[in-house]
């Protein structure tokens, strides 16, 4: 396998909250080839989106504590950069786009500004060169008119055209990673689809490789290559995205897929939610952190961590389950049978 | 864009038409004369001079023709000095007031920002606490205290800077710094507050995304979207300042416009009392008006709604 372009190795992340020390991200770990897409998933307060931020050192310091682990990006750890070094990786090398177009945009610059802001940053390129750039980038992200609308401002864009404009912005520069943190979640569902196309396209035309993050399971089936399950700031799961919805190994990845709408269901075949609430991570339990919510959960399970197992091409799973000790295991290959046979 | 300010003209006129006919009956009612020693004069004297300024009409017709005068540009004549003009009056005595208030808002527009600037990028530091401990002094301790202590401290004790009239450059300094302490105070903690929202906004993540300095985040994205709000406080503030005059001029012995208008007000000089209130109007709606068109000019979604189509 080639020398990832991106390799993360146990990323701790700690936050100081009023109600104390909170660990958001517990030793992540993954990697990412050139041009691949890796996509994140997991419900709402997994991680995921303090891991990505703290890729590009995004955190504010006051609140991120501690920081453990290293970040590779082309054989140097990026985590313990300073802030001028991380200043001219961020755009250039790594770039982001962030949830909610309507507040990712600064309300009083024009957008062609912003756009023209990165490539000033990291090209050093003349005015006239980085204003011609500016709407090739808005005609590259299928922008119409894109030599009147560099002049005007984020409030006269909708949704969907502004998400267009953060994308142009992030890949201004022709950066080797693009990050993009839920880049869908706050638009119209028919928009949502554009701009997942959208990204497809460009990544194809630039070789950019992507982390995904998303909660959409949908999208990452047209997105993603590879895919990783976060729960409870650790990821649970990850593999090829083929093994993760036809073989997936842990139990909380088969209910996130349970509880995914599906056309072809009978209409009034409920989804099947999983049921309680992620964990507290400010006071985090021994044992695995699914064990409450989890329907095969074992003695074990309350006590001690699982350890990671790996099956084949680089499919691992955290999962007391898997372990040939485990005697509800003929259970779980069948019940991970029944799952494929649905998809 | 026109039409929008020829709106605003309409209702600045009309604001200020109903402020003069307001004064002009309220001031009808504060009882005396506007002779110095009425009871030195006869009856026959007083009703001499009543009819020769008009005022042995009734109300009614005192306040027709005063508005007539007004709407020819006529502030009438004072009643105290003897048949100077209004306007000249007001014109002799604004120099002190404008020098004093100017010096203040501008000295302490540029100190209140610098402190809420640094105050906003070091959160909770030693300088932090110092300066909003500082602002909410400035806010609760009354100008004319302060102009007070000033005048004592600086002026009488320490022999520093003048400590009243006004003979010299120098004397507009304490007066000024005693009215620029409640804009600095304001100011400062305006800015620190918005700045500290706007770092929190999502577009700041973006612009560091991007690879910009921390200095090109502040000088371009955090400032102009925090100055917004705070070019809106500065129409209450200049008034403020306005109204601080009066108080503070009379402390310093300043001849300003303040000063003027107290004095009026004792010896019921009724067109200049009727002037100078136009006047401080005229200003304080003027004031509203161009912090409206700069808000316009600072934050475009304002010019979309406000202004037509730019």
């Amino acid at each position: 396998m080639n020398r990832p372009i991106l390799a993360v190795d146990n990323l701790e992340v700690s936050f100081h909250t009023q109600s104390g020390i909170v660990d958001a991200v517990r030793g992540v770990s993954f990697s990412l080839q050139k041009g691949e897409t890796l996509a994140i998933v997991g419900e709402s307060g997994s991680g995921k989106s303090v891991t990505a931020k703290s890729i590009l050192g995004l955190l504010p310091k006051q609140i991120a504590s501690k920081r453990a682990g290293k970040i590779i990006y082309e054989g140097k750890n990026i985590l313990e950069f300073s802030l001028r070094k991380m200043q001219a990786l961020r755009g250039a090398e790594i770039s982001m786009v962030f949830q909610d177009p309507m507040t990712s945009l600064n309300p009083t610059m024009t957008i062609g500004k912003q756009l023209m802001e990165g490539l000033y940053r990291h090209r050093k390129v003349s005015k006239a060169k980085a204003a011609q750039k500016a709407v090739e980038m808005l005609q590259m992200v299928g922008i119409p008119n894109a030599e009147e609308r560099v002049n005007t401002y984020p409030h006269q864009f909708s949704g969907g055209m502004r998400q267009r404009v953060v994308i142009a912005m992030a890949l201004a520069c022709d950066p080797k990673i693009l990050i993009a943190d839920e880049p869908t979640t706050a638009l119209d569902v028919t928009i949502q689809a554009q701009i997942m196309d959208l990204m497809r396209n460009l990544q194809k035309k630039t070789g950019t490789a992507i982390i995904l993050i998303t909660h959409d399971l949908g999208v990452v089936a047209k997105m993603a290559q590879k895919v990783a399950v976060m729960y409870a700031g650790e990821i649970v799961e990850t593999g090829p995205v083929e093994d993760i919805f036809y073989r997936p190994m842990h139990p909380y990845t088969r209910g996130l897929l349970q509880s995914m709408p599906r056309l072809d269901a009978p209409r009034d075949e409920p989804l099947i939610p999983i049921p309680g609430f992620p964990p507290d991570l400010s006071h985090p339990q021994r044992g695995c952190p699914f064990a409450p919510r989890c329907a095969h959960v074992m003695k074990v399970c309350n006590a001690f961590f699982p350890l990671p197992k790996e099956t084949h091409n680089g499919h691992m799973a955290k999962c007391w389950l898997l372990d040939e000790r485990a005697n509800h295991r003929d259970r779980l290959v069948r019940e991970c049978r029944e799952v494929s046979d649905h998809g | 864009m026109i039409r929008f300010l020829l709106k605003r003209f309409g209702i600045m006129v009309t604001t200020l038409f109903i402020i003069a006919t307001a004064t002009f009956f309220l001031m009808k009612l504060l009882p005396g004369t506007p002779y110095s020693n009425p009871d030195k004069l006869s009856e026959q004297q007083i009703a001499m001079m009543n009819q020769k300024y008009g005022l042995d009409q009734p109300v009614p017709i005192q306040y027709a023709r005063y508005m007539g005068n007004l709407i020819q540009g006529d502030l009438g004549v004072s009643l105290h000095y003897k048949g100077r003009p209004v306007s000249q009056i007001i014109l002799e005595r604004i120099g002190p007031s404008a020098l004093i208030g100017f010096q203040a808002l501008i000295f302490g527009s540029f100190i209140g920002l610098a402190l809420g600037i640094i105050s906003a990028l070091k959160p909770n530091t030693l300088f932090d606490y110092g300066s909003v401990t500082l602002a909410v002094l400035g806010m609760s301790i009354p100008s004319f205290v302060l102009a007070s202590l000033l005048q004592y401290y600086i002026g009488v004790k320490l022999k520093w800077l003048p400590p009243g009239l006004w003979e010299s450059y120098t004397s507009s300094l304490l007066p000024s710094l005693a009215l620029s302490v409640i804009v600095i105070a304001t100011v400062a903690r305006f800015i620190r507050g918005e700045m500290l929202e706007v770092l929190g906004q999502e577009y700041i993540m973006t612009a560091r995304a991007k690879g910009v300095t921390e200095w090109g985040v502040v000088m371009r994205h955090v400032l102009r979207n925090s100055l917004i709000p705070v070019v809106t406080m500065m129409g209450p503030l200049a008034v403020g300042i306005i109204t601080g005059t009066l108080v503070v001029e009379k402390i310093f012995s300043v001849p300003g416009l303040g000063e003027q208008f107290i004095l009026s007000i004792m010896s019921k000089d009724y067109s200049v009392i009727m002037g100078v209130t136009l006047f401080y109007s005229a200003l304080f709606i003027l004031t509203v008006f161009v912090v409206d068109v700069l808000y316009g000019i600072l934050d475009p979604r304002i010019r979309e709604t406000e202004g037509g189509r730019t």
